[in-house]
Parts: structure tokens; sequence; C-alpha cells
């Protein structure tokens, strides 16, 4: 075959339809199958009528809003004040928020047990707060760094402008800073959101025995039940693909990455 | 006022990333099981962590894991983006909305249904490692696609043409010209790849063989036991992982800066 650049693509092209596109079939698959092969809708109408099920999603839902929130209540006023500080030394400054992310997050959620343990005693007491500040403790640094990448290349003379022009500091930040910052907000809220909802292993580590959705694919895998299994993943992906729709990530990659490239 | 918030609000927020772990590096240094009581000094945990055989595989395994799904991951995904990139629009863009699924998905959601895919329906043994191994690279590879492809887009060009004018056969101007010009592109790729499959615990639980455990699944199975020799073991651990970090973080910082001064002193020139 003569050689040609297009041809260097059907590899990965190759491997991304069979790694990538061909489990998701096979998801929805299993999700709408029974144990012997026939097409069955029980797996969904077990999900939605299951108040176990149910309360799972809700409670993982509202344990990733409130993660969520808390992690950029936190994560804004830091950027803020890193972006727009008149330091020299910011990339370093940055850098040192950002290098929790390349410390193994299972050894860190182990010193967070241990601070939390001799603080409370029991951490059976607190299952909400000890999840909340476990995924806050592991993902803040993923909310931040968007942020502050977004703030620190906005144009200085656009708040100057609207100073100019009578607008008192709070008014410029409210009417100019802030919306000009929401891209960041927004791929930082994309980086916090789902994995607050699926990342078990926190909750697990922090003795915890409340469930979010994670956990019920854990479950269902350790089962072996890979029909019902599947049908949480399908839900899983149901919530991300409207999410991902509703945020429309294009700075995604620059999120989740920003600290190795930095 | 203003100045102490300025300054008080990113201190706070530190002191809450890092105390946690500057605690427990202290602890790894005594004979204390639980933080709290003071107890001698001692190197018995760096000790162990170093001669007990499960603890040394583990750690050498994840390294291996990490290093080899890496290259395999900056190979495809390198691959990928120069295909991709100078396929027609349709494609590419069909490529791009693939390769951006694994970045999105949940990592839960990837790793079970590689499961299913490759132990489930095609009966691949998990003990062969090649479900783990796919894994990581299916987790990787996008990555390293979407550090390439801006890097592509940054190049002249004409440069690849005028090799091919001068008389380079295409593979060569490709290695020669094209490659050189997305080098950095593939290194950061290949970093956040190794940061990637170090960091993963949900693709290496659903498709990892029994016996083989990376650090994160290492310390999450640790925590839900009690052997403390164990558990202090891993205190060690996290502290020599944490002074690696800061030394490849300052070696990184210091040839930045040494690379800003040489062109700075170029540009006077």
């Amino acid at each position: 075959m003569k050689f040609s650049r297009k041809t260097l693509g059907i590899p990965f092209a190759v491997f991304l339809l069979l790694f990538v596109v061909a489990p998701l079939v096979v998801l929805f698959y299993y999700a709408f199958t029974n144990g012997t092969g026939e097409f069955s809708l029980k797996n969904l109408t077990d999900f939605f009528s299951d108040p176990n099920t149910l309360g799972t999603l809700f409670y993982s839902l509202l344990l990733a809003m409130t993660t969520t929130l808390v992690c950029l209540m936190i994560a804004y006023p830091v950027a803020y004040i890193l972006a727009t500080s008149k330091m020299k030394s910011k990339p370093v400054i940055i850098m040192i928020f950002v290098m929790p992310m390349w410390i193994n997050f299972s050894l860190r959620i182990t010193a967070l047990k241990e601070i939390l343990t001799l603080i409370e005693g029991n951490l059976a007491f607190y299952p909400f707060l000890n999840s909340v500040i476990g995924m806050t403790y592991d993902f803040l640094p993923f909310m931040i760094l968007p942020i502050y990448n977004t703030i620190v290349k906005l144009d200085g003379s656009l708040t100057e402008a609207a100073r100019d022009l009578g607008a008192n500091e709070r008014r410029a930040f409210l009417r100019v800073t802030l919306p000009l910052s929401m891209p960041g907000i927004i791929s930082g809220i994309s980086m916090v959101f789902l994995p607050a909802m699926t990342n078990y292993v926190v909750l697990d580590m922090l003795n915890n025995s409340t469930f979010i959705m994670g956990s019920l694919i854990g479950s269902y895998f350790s089962a072996h039940n890979w029909h019902n299994g599947s049908m949480i993943a399908l839900v899983l992906l149901g919530i991300i693909c409207v999410f991902t729709l509703l945020t429309d990530r294009g700075d995604e990659k620059d999120a989740r990455t920003g600290g190795a490239l930095l | 006022m203003r100045k102490i918030i300025r300054c008080l609000v990113p201190c706070l927020v530190l002191l809450f990333l890092y105390v946690p772990i500057l605690i427990l590096a202290v602890y790894s240094f005594t004979e204390s099981t639980q933080i709290g009581a003071i107890k001698a000094f001692t190197l018995k945990n760096y000790e162990t962590l170093f001669t007990r055989e499960d603890l040394r595989s583990m750690i050498v395994g994840t390294v291996l894991l990490a290093l080899g799904s890496a290259v395999l991951a900056t190979l495809l995904g390198t691959l990928g983006a120069i295909g991709s990139f100078y396929s027609k629009k349709r494609i590419s863009s069909a490529m791009a909305t693939v390769n951006q699924i694994p970045v999105i998905n949940a990592d839960v959601v990837t790793g079970f249904s590689l499961c299913i895919l490759l132990v489930v329906v095609f009966g691949i043994g998990k003990d062969t490692y090649i479900p783990l191994v796919l894994g990581h690279v299916t987790l990787c590879a996008p990555f390293v696609y979407l550090s390439v492809i801006p890097k592509l887009k940054q190049m002249d060009s004409s440069l690849y043409e005028a090799a091919l004018d001068l008389g380079a056969r295409p593979r060569t101007a490709l290695l020669r010209v094209v490659i050189p010009q997305i080098l950095s592109g593939m290194i950061s790729g290949f970093s956040l790849a190794i940061t990637l499959s170090l960091d993963d615990y949900f693709i290496a639980t659903y498709t990892k063989p029994a016996t083989f455990n990376t650090i994160s699944t290492y310390v999450v199975n640790a925590t839900r036991g009690s052997q403390t020799e164990v558990k202090t073991a891993l205190w060690a651990l996290s502290t020599v992982i944490f002074v690696l970090v800061i030394l490849i973080v300052l070696v990184m910082n210091l040839n930045a800066g040494a690379a800003e001064n040489r062109n700075r002193k170029e540009a006077k020139a």
C-alpha cells in the first residue's frame, strides 16, 4: 500500500471503535436483555420502581451538588486572588495548589481519614459531611485550575474601563469579571460534579455505608449481575450526556490535564 | 484588611490541602500506629515499604503498567492525531467526537463496560493482563490525541511540502519534519498518560487479575483491613511519593526557567 498520512490514523480509529464504541453497544445490549438474552425492560423498570436505587440516585445528585458548590465557593476566591495578584511567581504558586493532583488519590484520602478520625472519633456519625469533605479534598485542585486559567487570561483593561465608566468595584466584578470567568467555572463544575456522583471509593475509604451511583455499579459488579449493572451505567451515561449538553465543555481537556502541562 | 484576606484565604486552602499529607509524613517516621499518639522515632515503616514482597511488587507493577500503557497510548494517540489531522473534515470530526467519550465519561462506566466487553463477551481472561492494559490505554490515548492535535494545527504546513520538494520520501519527511514539530505535544501527552494511569482506581478494579494490585487498589483494600504494619508502611509510601512529586515539579520549574532565560538572551542577541 502506498504510504499516506491519512492511513496512519487507521489503528487509532479501529482502536476507538473496538474499545470505546463497542463497550457502549454492549452496555446497551446488556441493559435491555435478561439472563437468557431476550429483550426485556425489566432492568429499566427495576431501577425506576425500587426505592433503594431511586434513593441512591437522588442522594448522589444531592451529594454531587453540595460538593460542587463547596468546591466552587472555596476555589473561586482562591483562583481570583491568585490570578489578579501582582506577584511575579504566580505560575509557581498555582503549581503548589495543583500539585496534590499528582499524589495518588487513595493515599491522600488515607491521610484525610486519619485526620478526620482524630477529630471526630468515629467516622460513622457524619457520613454526609465526611463525604463532602473527602470529595472536596480530592477534587478541589480540578476546580481551582480552570477558573484560574480563565481569569488570568482576562483582559484587565475591561475592568478598568468599567471602573472609568463609573461602576464601583463590586459592580465591575459582578458585571464584568464574573460573567467572563463563566467558562472556567463551567469547566470546573464539570470536572467535579460527575466524579462526585461516581467516585464511591472516597466514601468507602472514609468508612461510609452510604451509597452513590458508582457504588451500585460496584456492588452489581461484585455480584456478577451484568444486566442491572449495565442499566445503572446507562442511567449514568444519560446524566453525563445531559450534563455535557448543558455545559458544552470545550475546555475539558484543559481542566483535567492542565496540571501536567504547566 | 483587604490585604489580610487576600493572603489568608489561599493560605487556609493550602493548609487544608497539605496538612493531612504533612502530618502523615511526620508520623511515618514514628512507631505510632495512630495519629495523635506520640512515640519514638523509627525508620521501620520505610524498611517495610522497601522489603515487603507484596508492597514492592505492587509498586513495581503500578509503575510498569503506567509506563507500558503510556507508551502504547502515545503511539496510538499520536498516529491517530496525525491521521485525523490530514483526513477529510467528516472523518476527523467523527474521530474527535468518539475520542471525547472516554474523556468525559465516568471512569466507573468506562471500566465496567470494558470489563463486560472483554471479559464477559469475548471471554478474555483477566489473568492475561490484556483487559487491564487495554483499559489503561483506552483511558490515556484520547488525552495524547488531544495534546498532539493543537501542535499539528500550529505547525507550518509548508514544511512538510518543502521536505517532499527537496526529495525526502513521505516517511522520512514525517519522521524528520513533522514529528520534531509535535514532539512537545507528544511529551505532554505521555506524561499525562503516566499520571492518569498511576491515579486510576476504577478501570484497574474492573479489569485487573485478582492477584495483581496497583497502588490505588492496594491502598483501598488495605484501608478495609486492620493490618497496622501495612497501614503505616503506606504512610511511608505517601511520603515518598510526595517528595518525588516535589522534586519533579522543582526540576520542571528550573528547566522552564532556564529555557526562558535562554530565550530572553537569544532575543537580545
